[in-house]
């Protein structure tokens, strides 16, 4: 199924652009999606403690699985305001 | 009345909307971009948002203040791209018909903005470029519980 990631700040600068569409197995979670960027970026590994999913604009657990057309993100640590 | 803007805020527009005439007290917080960070000078910032989960979020905290203090209206804006030193990056304007509350209102809603609102600070420096680390994101951070 196809599904959408975005990618903001440091995530984004590593990965080297700010959205991906990816084709993943029917019953994936969105941890499985982190996994599967990881296995093309290792250097992921040292955020993913760190590093929180969204689903649809909702932070959620790892084990959350995913349907068609839902919009995920994975977070860092946030640091709005001044 | 709820913003991420690309361009200078205005905290006499957020004051200006959350006026009524039952709103005794109006207290306007703003947040600008300070000259140094844990001891080392900064030079400007960057700000970036996921902007549709970050509106999403500031509608939660309206709510979640408006739940707790007698709020008569909530206005809060929120600046990306680059700030350079003393920009406002942020403006939260409160009315309550008491001070009391406004005033607690307006710090409530800046404290839950640092922590659950997905936006990214940037700082670049003398000794280089670091995005800042505040609270990692929690499953459904709803509000605290009740004091």
């Amino acid at each position: 199924m196809q599904i959408r990631v975005l990618l903001f700040a440091a995530l984004r600068e590593l990965v080297g652009q700010g959205r991906l569409d990816l084709d993943v197995p029917a019953g994936a979670t969105v941890g499985d999606v982190f996994d599967l960027l990881e296995s093309n970026e290792p250097r992921l590994r040292d955020l993913r403690a760190s590093t929180s999913f969204a689903v649809n604009r909702e932070v959620v657990a790892a084990s959350t699985e995913l349907h068609g057309d839902d919009e995920i993100a994975f977070l860092q640590p946030v640091s709005g305001g001044s | 009345m709820i913003e991420i803007l690309d361009e200078p805020l205005s905290p006499s527009r957020c004051l200006e909307a959350v006026r009524r005439p039952g709103s005794g007290g109006v207290v306007t917080f703003v947040g600008a971009v300070r000259d140094e960070s844990g001891g080392k000078r900064v030079r400007f910032l960057e700000y970036e948002a996921y902007e549709p989960m970050a509106v999403t979020k500031l509608r939660q905290i309206v709510a979640e203040a408006s739940a707790r203090w007698p709020v008569n209206a909530m206005a809060i804006q929120h600046r990306v791209g680059r700030l350079e030193i003393g920009e406002d990056a942020v403006v939260i304007a409160v009315s309550c018909p008491h001070r009391g509350d406004a005033f607690d209102a307006c710090e409530y809603a800046i404290n839950r903005l640092k922590e659950i609102v997905p936006i990214w600070k940037k700082e670049y420096g003398e000794h280089g470029e670091v995005w800042v680390e505040g609270p990692t994101l929690e499953p459904s951070s709803h509000a605290p519980a009740q004091d």
